[in-house]
């Protein structure tokens, strides 16, 4: 772009165009810069997104910040990994390895996920509040030492299973279609949960042990269903994220899933937490705002900008920007 | 009466249990006691090894830890340095100032005799008071940071990797002279050993006429995408990238790069210098240049350590493993020539006596850092590094 | 027939298990040299140790001490036994007795690392007492307080370095910087509940992590700072391991004062009213608590405690970088305070030693270290989620309306 663009002003100057004409070039040229680091924002937020939704979504109905989901992630993406090498030996096509590799990654997650709840969050559903946070670190530290161990410690080259499409080729330089498939993956998997949680009858007894578990149970909810339930479609969604993200990142390790975990967490809470769109709307915004800060300021600071950006949002709406701010019956 | 039984039985079931895990364990462990009261001829050469072996950095140390026991596993072998055998302790500092105090007084109340490590210069500076209190030699595979030898502090410290400041000199002439470069982006991780050596390029380049830098910025580690900062370098106009660091981050920025059809020369360092960079890069590593230690993938002692490394764990050796085995033979050799673990000998020999190492043949100059290492430029190209300067 | 029950259940849990743990356990790919490693061996043993383990699981859930929100730790007899024969005075004095005898001599008897660790987790006692204010009295969910730690830290490398304060001055210097960040974090997050809270404080630590690692000429960004002296005696020459005798007697007295101080606070009117805002902030406000300031308190004087603890960790480590500041410490001092049992200091001791001495002494197990750890955490927290010592609210009972009526 930039030597295309120099180019272009020296022919300019050599026409002895007019002044506006280069500052209308200039603006465009700037209008570019600001397009590119917008969509690279998007990205980055729809990456997030994918890791905020299963957090959400979690804390939606039991109010735990569950800090494994990373871990999950980290997990799928392993998974994944592993299924996609060995089914590549066997030579399948790339679409095949896809599908077969994501299944795969989503049904071993969602067995993580719901043998985690059944042993280190089921036992304390009645404790204080903060003791389910503790064990979730717990379960953290073990899962990052428990990859570690029986995998390695070393980054891995995660193999790019997303396809390339033609018709995008023109415009490489802006978007991929990697790119454009977890956009595309990110809204659709928005869509899913939120029509599961507000149209279906399982999405309804979400809502009522999310509301109330006493008066759940007695109204015939199956709790602990709907609980393990939870767990295990945010650990899909999560599964998804993991795949899609490793190929798109190209590499994995065993730490991968606390650094992201942190990160959507943090989104889920500036879009409010508990609310499905809103994860996905503070995600948008957190990449965003670090795309920005990046090419504006200093991306020394970019996580700064973040949190900093996070603080000013909730001072303002102390529920996040979907979040409803529930005023106290006393 | 049925809650009963159920309850004695899973109560006899599960003391049980334990007992016979408690005496699997004991015994284990009784085994292991006698087995060293066999050996216990001649008392065992003890060398340490610290380094982060959990957390984020474990992938740096972990390969250190290997590597000494890859080396001390041949020697003992073939019958020990001087007939004595040589044990390996380990311990993790997860490259944190605070744990790697405790993992040194841990080696000194062990009884280690000379220490590796350990990994992040930071840990390491934490650390070497306490060796240099207890008079024993550390050295370090990965610890950059020029302080620790040239202030002098550190009579105790040796590395077998160059400092920052060589480094960070090598890859600014480099650019300079051989790729001519005008405008150049300078980018970092943010670490101890990425911005340490940024900044010296960076003060390098500003002495330097002809040549300025458009770009002095730091990426987070672990990010989930870089493409907002490779678009910078491109608005800025850089000709080419410096940069400190290690290889994910390296692979990330040099993919986004090469996606965004940003042909521009990236140099990085030691820490990118690795087969892993190229694995994990793929096709986009092609023309990277990375500074690194002179002769090794040709070395036949190279070529034989990561023989060896295959052949016990099933894959390839990771970040420093050859400047670790080299830190490895290099002291077995100091303790073997000076013919004991006295302080004093130990320093001695190190310093007089060269040792073949998969860096070359190498010994230490007064400072601590390792003469006769090399420092050559290299390229990748067709999937491996070539040496181009 | 109920070992056979048994025995399927503990199966079924094996079978999970060996599924669960087969791509991660057993399999290996090598993707460049494009080979798959089978690790069968590690099948047979997940499948054996998940079934032994399943047995010693659902014997203990099925004994484990059932959390009754409105009997903590007093519905068990021996349990009560053992608070009334604590609260004897021959038996509490003894023990304190013994405790003390046992302080001075450790550093006589004991090698210099145990000294060393000891004095590590003495350090983190006080930051547990500290964010046990925070958390524990007042119940401000605080994951960045590992901030303030650092703002103590660098305050002593700082102006030991600029201005060649020494360590006694730094001492309160840190403490009352530290208060000083509480108060600025304090403000803008008074609106906050629950887990907006707690991200905002998580944010915060972040941003102070960032700032001492990006801002070179201020803090000397990621390479740190080294060769921060040891708390000097004027006038005496100390060794290193004397240094290090030294200041394990310098923070077990800071800790007793940590201890002593807390202790009144808990039962001073702001303690008081941290307690009632903990429960209910409406019902607190109505009752006509100034919330803001209680709230600020709070935050101060955790703050303080980590301000404290911070100058010492300088001195003890003598070299700091922001490395050591990261979330992961904010995590494990929240666990700290969990796991002791939130607003119970002997609870907060007690977790403090096992949390941070049990990494240590699991050196043993070299690379399974964190991975008993983590699973000690949840371990622990399974069979004792209302922490090691559960709070007895504090009752006040009305005794001096006789002495009144003889008077009247």
């Amino acid at each position: 772009m930039t030597s295309s663009f120099f180019a272009e002003k020296e022919i300019y100057n050599g026409l002895l165009l007019s002044r506006t004409i280069i500052l209308q070039e200039l603006i465009n040229f700037l209008m570019d810069y600001f397009l590119e680091l917008l969509l690279g924002g998007l990205t980055k937020g729809s990456i997030y997104a994918l890791i905020a939704l299963g957090y959400t979504m979690v804390y939606g109905i039991i109010e735990l910040i569950n800090f494994a989901h990373g871990e999950i992630y980290m997990i799928g993406a392993f998974t994944a990994l592993i299924a996609a090498s060995i089914l590549n030996m066997l030579g399948l096509g790339q679409i095949t390895i896809l599908i077969l590799a994501s299944i795969l990654a989503i049904i071993y997650s969602s067995a993580y996920g719901f043998t985690m709840e059944k042993i280190a969050y089921k036992p304390l559903r009645h404790s204080p509040r903060l003791s389910p946070l503790i064990s979730a670190i717990g379960m953290s530290i073990f899962f990052q030492n428990y990859v570690l161990l029986a995998q390695t410690s070393d980054f891995l080259p995660f193999p790019s299973l997303l396809p390339e499409f033609e018709f995008l080729q023109p415009y490489r330089h802006i978007i991929r279609s990697p790119e454009i498939f977890i956009l595309f993956t990110t809204v659709v998997v928005m869509v899913l949960l939120t029509v599961l949680i507000k149209f279906t009858k399982v999405g309804k007894a979400m809502r009522a042990t999310a509301q109330d578990r006493k008066m759940a149970m007695l109204v015939g909810v199956d709790v602990n269903k709907i609980i393990s339930m939870t767990f295990v479609i945010g650990s899909s969604t999560a599964a998804i994220g993991g795949v899609l993200i490793a190929s798109f990142i190209g590499q994995i390790n065993f730490y991968i899933g606390f650094i992201a975990g942190i990160k959507a967490f943090t989104a889920a809470v500036l879009g409010g937490i508990g609310s499905i769109p809103g994860a996905v709307v503070g995600s948008l915004i957190l990449g965003c705002t670090e795309s920005f800060a990046t090419g504006y300021v200093l991306s020394d600071y970019e996580d700064v900008f973040a949190f900093g950006l996070l603080v000013l949002i909730l001072i303002f709406r102390p529920a996040g920007i979907l979040g409803k701010s529930s005023s106290e019956k006393v | 009466m049925k809650k009963f039984r159920f309850a004695w039985l899973t109560k006899t079931l599960a003391i049980s249990l334990a007992l016979v895990f408690s005496t699997v364990f004991l015994s284990s462990c009784g085994k292991k006691e006698e087995k060293k009261a066999a050996k216990a001829v001649a008392p065992p050469i003890k060398i340490g090894v610290a380094g982060a072996h959990s957390g984020d950095l474990a992938s740096y140390g972990i390969p250190t830890v290997k590597a000494t026991e890859l080396v001390v596993k041949k020697k003992n072998a073939a019958g020990g340095i001087n007939g004595r055998q040589i044990e390996v302790l380990v311990q993790d500092d997860a490259c944190k100032p605070e744990f790697a105090t405790n993992a040194a007084t841990k080696l000194i109340d062990d009884g280690a005799n000379v220490v590796i490590g350990h990994i992040c210069s930071g840990a390491t500076k934490a650390a070497l008071s306490i060796y240099k209190d207890g008079k024993i030699v550390t050295m370090s595979p990965s610890a950059t940071n020029p302080p620790l030898t040239q202030s002098g502090d550190y009579p105790n410290f040796f590395r077998t990797i160059a400092s920052d400041d060589a480094q960070a000199r090598m890859e600014v002439d480099f650019a300079l002279n051989t790729l001519k470069l005008k405008k150049i982006a300078i980018i970092h991780d943010k670490g101890d050993y990425g911005k340490g050596l940024a900044e010296f390029a960076r003060e390098f380049l500003g002495q330097e006429k002809g040549a300025e830098v458009v770009l002095f910025e730091g990426v987070t580690p672990g990010g989930l995408d870089y493409s907002a900062i490779v678009k910078k370098i491109q608005e800025n106009g850089a000709d080419g990238v410096i940069f400190g660091g290690y290889h994910p981050e390296a692979s990330k920025i040099v993919t986004a790069m090469k996606k965004k059809d940003i042909n521009i020369p990236f140099i990085s360092d030691d820490g990118v210098k690795d087969e892993t960079f190229i694995k994990v890069a793929g096709e986009y590593a092609e023309g990277v240049y990375a500074t690194g230690p002179k002769d090794t993938s040709k070395n036949p002692l190279t070529i034989q350590a990561i023989e060896e490394h295959k052949k016990a764990y099933n894959e390839d050796p990771g970040a420093f493993f050859l400047n670790a085995y080299s830190a490895a033979l290099a002291l077995v050799n100091a303790i073997e020539k000076s013919g004991s673990t006295d302080y004093d000998k130990i320093v001695a020999a190190l310093r007089t006596e060269p040792v073949d190492t998969p860096l070359g043949s190498i010994k230490f100059d007064a400072k601590g850092d390792a003469i006769g290492v090399g420092f050559s430029v290299y390229q990748v190209q067709n999937g491996a590094y070539v040496e181009v300067q | 027939m109920h070992i056979f029950e048994e025995i399927k259940k503990s199966t079924i849990t094996a079978v999970w298990f060996v599924f669960l743990t087969f791509p991660i356990m057993v399999i290996r790919v090598n993707t460049i040299h494009k080979t798959i490693e089978w690790r069968w061996d590690n099948m047979i043993m997940v499948a054996v140790g998940s079934f032994a383990l399943s047995f010693v699981w659902r014997y203990f859930m099925e004994h484990r001490q059932a959390p009754k929100p409105e009997a903590m730790g007093r519905g068990v007899p021996w349990i009560q036994n053992a608070r009334q024969a604590i609260k004897h005075p021959v038996f509490f004095y003894s023990a304190i007795a013994l405790l003390t005898v046992f302080a001075v001599i450790f550093p006589f008897i004991f090698s210099r690392y145990q000294v060393n660790i000891m004095t590590t987790a003495l350090i983190y006692v006080m930051l547990g007492l500290g964010l046990n204010i925070v958390v524990g009295l007042a119940g401000l969910l605080d994951l960045g307080y590992v901030a303030f730690y650092a703002v103590g830290a660098y305050s002593y490398a700082l102006l030991h370095l600029h201005y060649g304060l020494n360590f006694w001055i730094c001492l309160p210097l840190g403490a009352g910087l530290a208060a000083l960040f509480g108060i600025i974090l304090g403000f803008p997050v008074l609106r906050l509940r629950g887990d907006y809270l707690a991200i905002v404080t998580l944010g915060f630590g972040e941003i102070i992590r960032l700032v001492l690692e990006n801002w070179n000429e201020f803090s000397k960004g990621p390479s740190g700072i080294a060769e921060i002296p040891r708390p000097p005696i004027p006038g005496v020459e100390l060794s290193l391991s004397e240094s290090s005798v030294f200041l394990y007697f310098l923070v077990i007295i800071l800790t007793l004062f940590t201890v002593f101080v807390v202790n009144r606070l808990r039962n001073s009117r702001i303690g008081r009213a941290w307690i009632a805002l903990r429960e209910d902030e409406i019902a607190c406000q109505a009752m006509g608590v100034n919330k803001t300031a209680t709230k600020l308190t709070a935050f101060a004087l955790g703050a303080t405690w980590a301000g404290m603890a911070g100058v010492i960790f300088a001195a003890k480590t003598t070299f700091i970088n922001p490395a050591s500041f990261t979330f992961l410490e904010s995590a494990i001092i929240l666990s700290i305070v969990v796991l002791g049992g939130m607003g119970s200091i002997v609870g907060v001791i007690a977790s403090a030693l096992i949390l941070i001495l049990l990494p240590e002494y699991l050196r043993a197990f070299s690379e399974y270290r964190m991975l008993l750890f983590g699973a000690v955490l949840v371990i622990m927290m399974v069979f004792r989620p209302q922490g090691l010592v559960s709070t007895v609210r504090q009752t006040y009972q009305f005794k001096g309306l006789k002495k009144d009526k003889e008077v009247g």
